[in-house]
C-alpha cells in the first residue's frame, strides 16, 4: 500500500512539474470550430507580433473546458459569444446586457472586449427544397411536421438556451432528435439522414449548400455577439497585447466573418493564412503565418501520443497490479476496488476531463490522469480473475508443501496467472491508444489532433492523418505484448500438452 | 502418532466430519477408505491443516496442530494429490526443489537430493527438465511424490494418487510405492475407493461413511468380523469382480 501511494505521489508530482515549466508563454484557446479557431488564430497573431511567447490551444473540446481553464489561469486569453456567457456560463444569474455581464465577469478578474462586430446565434436550418415544399418559413411552422427528423449538436442538446428550452417554447413535440457533431450535421443532411440541424448564422455552409434558414419568429436566441476574454493579469502585464486585441472591437462584419469562415472551410485555405490577412488588411499588422509541414505536424502528433499512452500505462501498470492482487487477496475490499474502477470506467471521457480541469488544468496533466484511470479496469480485473481461476489444486499444493502467503503469490500463482494479466494490459493498451485521440480536447495534442480538425474541416486526408497511425499504434502495441509474452508468460504455460 | 479426536467439520450447513476419531501409529500405512464424499479426503487435509475443524482437534507426536508453526509442520508432512497437483510453469526439477530452493538450500544438496529421490521412484533423471504437460500421468505422480519426500518428512499424505491412472501404470506404480513405503518406514495415510488397493497397502484400513469411522482393521476382518451391513455390502461390491 505504501509503494503504491508513492507511486502515486510521483505521478502527481511529475504532472505539476509539466505544467509549471509552461507558465512564461501566453496561452490562447479556442473551440473546437472553425470560427473560433480562426479568431483564436488572429489573437495569438497579434500577441506572436508583439514580440510574446504564444501557446495556442485550438479546438478545446467545449466551453465548460475553455471557462474552466480561464478561471484557473491555464489559459489568458480566448474569444467568447455574449449569448453563450449569459446563457450557459452565468444561467443561474439574471444578466439583461453588456455591462452587467462585463460586471459579473470582473468578479472572476476577467476582462472582456466589447462585441468585435458580429452576431453569431443559432439559426434553425433546413434543406431549400423540403423547406418550400412543406412551406416551412419560421420555426413555428415545424409544429406542423411531428415527423421531421431533428440533428442537433451535442452542446445545443445540453445548452440551457438550446433544444431544451426551444422545444418548450414553441412547443415542439418531435420524437426523433439526435445529437450530433456540428460539422457532421451537414453531411447527413446532404445525405437526407436528417431534415433539419441547428446552425451558426455565419456559418459558411449556409450558402454553400444553400439551406433555408427558419426565423425564430418566437424571438428565442438570445443574441451572440463574439467578444474576447482574457485574464486582467495579462492586462496588467502586457496592457499593449490586450489594447491592440481591443483594436478588433466593432471591426469584424458578419459578412467578413462569413467570408473568413468559407475561406478556411470551402476554400481550403489555412486559418493561419486567413488570418494574417484579415490582420492585415483591418489593423495593417504584418505576421508571418507558420506553415507546419505534414512531417513535422505527424511527428509531434506521435510523439504527444506516444506520451500519453506510455506515462499513462505505464503508472496504470503499476498501480493495477497491485491492486488486483490486493482484490484477490482479500475479497471485501476487492469487491469495493472493482466497484470503483468499473465505475470510473463508465464515466463519459470527455466529463472525465471537465472534471479535472479544476485539480489539474488542461494539457497533458489532466489527459494523462484520466487515460491512467480508464486503463486501470482491464489490468486490475484480469489480475484478479487470473489469480482467482489458478486451480485449487495447485494452489492446496502450494499450501500443503509449506510455502507462505508471499511465496506462494510470487512463486506459483503470479506466474500461473501472468498469461491473464498481460491480456488486461494489452486490452488496455489498445483502448488507452484509441481512446487518448480525445486528449486533443484539452490541447495534450495527440493523433486526435488531425482527426477533429480533419471532421472539422471535413477533410479526410487530415481525418486518416490521425486515425491511421492510432489504429497502427494499437496494432503495435499488441503485436509488441504478443512478444511480451513470449518473455513474462513461463515457457510450461505455452507448451501444449 | 497421529490422533485425531473427536473432529466435527462443515462445510456451510452440511456436516461433513461427524465426530470422528482416529489413531494412526508411526510407521504404519493406514488406508481411508469409503463411498464418494464420505469425508476421507477431507480428514486427510486436517492433519497438514488445509482444513481446519469446528470441533475436536488433531495431536500430531503429543502436540495440538494449532501449537506447531504450521509453514514448518507442513514441511514435515508430504501431500500428494490425485492429478499430482504439480506447478504447470516448472519443470520436474524445479517442482520438486521449490520448497527447498525457498529454504535456501544450495545447488548442490538439491541436486543431490533429487538423485536420491529419481533412484528411489524409479524417475528418469533426464526428464527432470521437463514441463509437467511433456510428461505421463505415471511419472508425474512420481514427480509429486519426489515434491513430497523432498524434505525427508516423517507422514506422507495420499490423496488417491493412482487413481487417474491407466491399469498398467497403477500396478507397477502400486508396486513401486510399497516397495518405497517400507523402504522409508514413514508413517503413510492413503485415501483410495478400492478395497484390493487398500488391502495392498494398508497395515490398517479405515471405513468410513458419511464422516465417521464404521470399522477399522484388516481386510480380513472386516470380511470375518463386520460391524455392520455396510461394510460387507461395501466389499462384496467391489470384491465380487474377481
Amino acid at each position: 500500500m505504501k509503494r503504491t501511494s508513492i507511486t502515486v505521489g510521483i505521478l502527481f508530482l511529475f504532472l505539476s512539474i509539466s505544467n509549471v515549466s509552461s507558465s512564461k508563454e501566453i496561452v490562447v484557446g479556442s473551440k473546437t470550430f472553425t470560427e473560433s479557431v480562426i479568431l483564436g488564430e488572429i489573437i495569438k497573431q497579434i500577441v506572436q507580433q508583439q514580440g510574446l511567447q504564444v501557446k495556442y490551444l485550438s479546438g478545446l473540446g467545449g466551453t465548460r473546458v475553455l471557462w474552466n481553464s480561464l478561471k484557473k489561469g491555464e489559459l489568458d486569453i480566448y474569444p467568447e459569444y455574449s449569448g453563450t456567457l449569459i446563457q450557459e456560463i452565468f444561467s443561474d444569474k439574471i444578466i439583461n446586457d453588456l455591462e452587467e455581464l462585463s460586471e459579473e465577469l470582473q468578479k472572476y478578474n476577467i476582462g472582456m472586449s466589447r462585441p468585435l462586430g458580429f452576431n453569431n446565434t443559432y439559426i434553425i436550418g433546413m434543406k431549400k427544397n423540403l423547406a418550400s415544399k412543406l412551406k416551412v418559413a419560421n420555426i413555428s411552422d415545424l409544429r406542423r411536421y411531428p415527423d421531421l427528423r431533428f440533428g442537433f449538436s451535442n452542446e445545443f442538446m445540453d445548452r440551457a438556451d438550446g433544444w431544451p428550452s426551444l422545444k418548450k417554447i414553441y412547443n415542439l413535440s418531435h420524437k426523433n432528435v439526435k445529437g450530433l457533431d456540428h460539422d457532421l450535421a451537414y453531411r447527413g443532411l446532404e445525405s437526407g439522414s436528417i431534415d433539419v440541424i441547428d446552425l451558426y448564422s455565419t456559418d459558411a455552409e449556409i450558402d454553400y449548400y444553400s439551406l433555408a434558414t427558419l426565423e425564430d419568429d418566437l424571438n428565442h436566441f438570445p443574441q451572440y455577439f463574439a467578444v474576447v476574454l482574457y485574464r486582467k493579469d495579462i492586462k496588467k502585464k502586457y496592457p499593449k497585447v490586450i489594447s491592440t486585441i481591443l483594436e478588433l472591437e466593432n471591426k469584424i462584419t458578419e459578412v467578413k466573418m462569413i467570408k473568413m469562415n468559407s475561406d478556411v472551410k470551402i476554400k481550403g485555405i489555412s486559418e493561419s493564412n486567413v488570418a494574417s490577412q484579415y490582420l492585415k488588411s483591418a489593423l495593417s499588422i504584418k505576421t508571418n503565418p507558420v506553415q507546419v509541414s505534414v512531417f513535422s505536424r505527424f511527428s509531434k502528433n506521435t510523439l504527444d501520443h506516444l506520451v500519453l499512452v506510455f506515462i499513462s500505462l505505464t503508472f496504470a501498470i503499476i498501480i493495477a497490479i497491485p491492486l488486483g492482487i490486493i482484490s484477490y487477496k482479500y475479497e471485501k475490499i476487492g469487491k469495493f476496488i472493482l466497484g470503483v474502477v468499473g465505475i470510473i470506467q463508465t464515466i463519459p471521457s470527455i466529463a472525465l476531463l471537465v472534471f479535472m480541469i479544476p485539480l489539474l488544468g488542461i494539457g497533458l496533466a489532466p489527459a494523462i490522469v484520466a487515460l491512467f484511470l480508464y486503463s486501470l479496469l482491464p489490468i486490475v480485473r484480469n489480475t484478479y480473475s487470473g489469480l482467482k481461476d489458478v486451480p485449487v489444486q495447485i494452489k492446496e499444493s502450494a499450501v500443503a508443501i509449506g510455502l507462505p502467503s508471499t511465496a506462494r503469490l510470487t512463486l506459483i500463482e503470479i506466474p500461473i496467472a501472468s498469461r491473464s494479466i498481460l491480456s488486461g494490459i494489452k486490452t488496455s493498451a489498445v483502448i488507452n491508444v484509441g481512446t487518448a485521440t480525445l486528449a486533443a480536447l484539452i490541447g495534450a495534442g495527440g493523433y486526435g489532433q488531425p482527426i477533429f480538425t480533419g471532421i472539422r474541416l471535413d477533410n479526410m486526408g487530415l481525418i486518416l492523418e490521425g486515425a491511421v497511425p492510432a489504429a497502427l499504434l494499437a496494432l503495435l502495441v499488441q503485436w509488441l505484448f504478443g512478444l511480451l509474452e513470449k518473455v513474462f508468460v513461463p515457457k510450461g504455460l505455452r507448451l501444449k500438452s | 502418532m497421529i490422533t485425531l479426536k473427536n473432529i466435527t467439520k462443515c462445510y456451510g450447513s452440511s456436516i461433513v466430519i461427524d465426530d470422528l476419531s482416529l489413531l494412526v501409529q508411526s510407521g504404519s500405512t493406514t488406508v481411508l477408505i469409503g463411498p464418494s464424499g464420505c469425508g476421507k479426503s477431507t480428514t486427510l487435509k486436517l492433519i497438514n491443516g488445509l482444513v481446519r475443524p469446528e470441533k475436536g482437534s488433531v495431536i500430531i507426536n503429543n502436540q495440538n496442530i494449532n501449537d506447531y508453526d504450521i509453514f514448518s509442520l507442513r514441511t514435515k508432512i508430504g501431500y500428494v494429490i490425485q492429478d499430482g497437483g504439480l506447478f504447470p510453469h516448472l519443470t520436474a526439477y524445479e517442482n520438486v526443489s521449490i520448497l527447498a530452493s525457498y529454504l535456501g538450500w544450495g545447488k548442490q544438496s538439491i541436486s543431490e537430493r533429487l538423485g536420491e529421490l529419481c533412484e528411489l521412484t524409479k524417475f528418469p533423471s533426464e526428464a527432470l527438465n521437463r514441463f509437467p504437460v511433456q510428461i505421463s500421468g505415471g511419472q508425474r505422480q512420481r514427480v509429486s511424490l519426489m515434491r513430497a519426500l523432498m524434505l525427508n518428512p516423517d507422514i506422507l499424505l495420499m490423496d488417491e494418487p493412482l487413481a487417474a491412472l491407466d491399469p498398467l501404470i497403477r500396478y507397477d506404480l502400486q508396486n513401486d510405492l510399497k516397495q518405497i513405503f517400507s523402504t522409508l518406514n514413514k508413517t503413510v495415510i492413503l485415501v483410495t475407493h478400492d478395497i484390493n488397493e487398500a488391502d495392498f497397502f494398508g497395515d490398517k484400513i479405515v471405513l468410513i461413511k458419511d464422516g465417521s469411522v464404521v470399522q477399522e482393521g484388516t481386510l480380513k476382518q472386516f470380511v470375518e468380523y463386520p460391524s455392520n451391513s455396510f461394510v460387507t455390502k461395501f466389499i462384496s461390491a467391489q470384491r465380487k469382480h474377481f
